[in-house]
């Protein structure tokens, strides 16, 4: 149905690595008959396991779908989506996720909000009473350590900054050892130091943990500094126009964000989604889309 | 010691405004020579209340009784209705209406339809008193519940959380402070209702009382009965309050958990 399938699907670095998702021709509809929308065109990608993906492209073009798809929170309306070599639902893999919105509880302290997976996913769900005291508590601190939040466990969220309550919203995601993580803009309500520091966090969390990330954003630098590959998506209905791997070493750092070829790409995918806006996929030099 | 300055401040306008009001009503009565069968002065009323005390308590027991104990079965059946309509977007759509319908009924209205299946007596005021009060925490309850942020119901769902677990760990949690609000609202409800029951059909309770003692011009007395029912109100209002602030200090946080 789509040139661009067999291009995108085959685009996956680190050949080595096994599949850990794969789409094949999913695709979204919304709504019934004439009024449908087609929010997803059928799109085919797969990500290796370990891969480290940032979907970007205009706003409204199904990014956010995606991620909801490998999180089981969509179903696709047309094709398959397998995560962990199979059709969702079939096998329990643990995902973690995290929005923009921190949406943290208020009326539980950081450490009880990062425990809350704890509480519901298996195998920790069976011991967390015994466990929430010792062994639990041991693990938030020190994931509430690594993201510099060591002593915050006791206050309450609103006590806490946006960027702060964001890391924990992080922590949230990673406490239950979550074979994927789903980030929908996470830093996007950030200001630009606050969210430099949190890229860098979250390299680290990647490095030490290694795990599969999806990744939404809007921030072209971000997608850079973070990703191994970057799916650059069209407007509605979402496509997936191209599927750049970012080779720059690791760990990376903001200096690095301002070399040449680090630039150079940035302001490639600055084109092409310049270009996806209009829809002709010509860079567009109109007034006003800069 | 500036905190004390401020708290009396703050209560004392409220403090000196309720005072103003019964010395002007007590000044009032004096000085335009009402007589007390029209509007007994409050020193009268109080008086009132105190001769009449050994008459009087019985029948606020039974009015305290009859509210409590619909109340109660009124809450518990709110709360599950709450939860069942907030949680589900066809029951909903489904029972919204007929609640809205039945809401809509001016309560006093059934009490002739209690006293026809129960008798007169003490099962129609609490069944009213228990009406009057499910609307209020039926809509907040299921306000609460269903306004949880479609962010964080996926964040759950993507943790495999069951709808239980959600319910119980975000969705009632969350609607802790819309259910307090209801009960605030809900408890001086329940008294209307079990006077207005104890004024159609009964032979004890406050309304009782006050319609015996206004057929016999003991108007003292009648007002007497509307104290005692402020009394209730008040106080039971304010023990909700202090629940509600225990459970639901979060909600609060502006007021004093943001300076500890």
């Amino acid at each position: 149905m789509n040139a661009h399938d067999g291009q995108t699907g085959s685009a996956s670095p680190g050949a080595l690595a096994p599949t850990f998702i794969e789409f094949e021709n999913a695709s979204i509809t919304y709504g019934r008959g004439e009024r449908a929308v087609q929010a997803l065109a059928p799109t085919s990608l797969k990500v290796s396991e370990g891969d480290f993906v940032a979907l970007v492209g205009p706003s409204g073009c199904g990014k956010s779908t995606i991620l909801k798809m490998v999180g089981e929170l969509l179903k696709p309306s047309s094709g398959h989506v397998f995560v962990s070599g199979r059709e969702i639902g079939a096998k329990a893999i643990r995902i973690g996720m995290a929005y923009q919105n921190p949406t943290l509880l208020p009326w539980l302290n950081i450490r009880d909000n990062v425990m809350l997976p704890l509480k519901i996913v298996p195998p920790f769900r069976q011991e967390f009473r015994s466990k929430r005291k010792g062994e639990f508590r041991d693990r938030v601190d020190a994931l509430l350590t690594q993201v510099g939040l060591a002593g915050f466990g006791e206050k309450y969220p609103f006590q806490l900054s946006g960027g702060m309550m964001q890391r924990a919203n992080l922590c949230r995601a990673l406490v239950h050892d979550p074979d994927l993580l789903l980030l929908d803009e996470p830093f996007g309500a950030l200001d630009q130091f606050t969210r430099e520091e949190l890229w860098a966090i979250m390299q680290d969390l990647w490095l030490s943990k290694k795990l599969t990330v999806l990744l939404v954003t809007h921030d072209l630098r971000e997608a850079a500094y973070l990703a191994n590959r970057i799916c650059v998506m069209s407007s509605r209905p979402g496509r997936i126009l191209d599927d750049q791997i970012v080779d720059l070493k690791r760990p990376r750092n903001i200096d690095m964000t301002f070399q040449p070829d680090f630039v150079a790409l940035n302001q490639r995918l600055r084109a092409m989604i310049v270009g996806a806006r209009g829809g002709t996929g010509i860079v567009n030099h109109a007034p006003g889309t800069a | 010691m500036e905190r004390v300055v401020e708290v009396i401040r703050e209560k004392g306008a409220s403090t000196a405004l309720i005072i103003g009001f019964f010395v002007f009503w007590e000044l009032f009565c004096l000085m335009a020579n009402i007589s007390d069968i029209l509007l007994p002065r409050p020193t009268q009323i109080i008086a009132a209340l105190i001769k009449f005390w050994p008459a009087i308590w019985p029948h606020t027991y039974q009015t305290l009784y009859t509210t409590l104990v619909g109340f109660s079965i009124g809450v518990v059946i709110g709360l599950l209705l709450g939860i069942l309509i907030g949680s589900s977007k066809l029951a909903y759509d489904t029972a919204y209406p007929l609640l809205v319908g039945f809401s809509s009924i001016p309560k006093v209205a059934v009490v002739p339809i209690f006293v026809l299946w129960y008798g007169a007596g003490t099962v129609p005021a609490i069944l009213t008193a228990m009406i009057i009060c499910i609307f209020p925490i039926v809509v907040n309850v299921a306000t609460g519940i269903a306004t949880v942020e479609p962010e964080l119901e996926d964040v759950m769902k993507t943790l495999k959380a069951s709808k239980l677990d959600i319910l119980w760990n975000v969705s009632l949690p969350r609607s802790m402070p819309y259910f307090f609000a209801a009960l605030k609202v809900a408890i001086t409800l329940a008294f209307v209702g079990s006077v207005v029951a104890e004024t159609v059909a009964s032979n004890r309770g406050i309304g009782n009382m006050m319609m015996i003692a206004s057929s016999s011009f003991n108007v003292p007395l009648v007002f007497a009965g509307l104290f005692v029912l402020a009394g209730l109100g008040v106080a039971l209002y304010v023990l909700f309050s202090l629940i509600e602030y225990r459970v639901t200090g979060w909600a609060h946080r502006k007021t004093d958990l943001a300076a500890t």
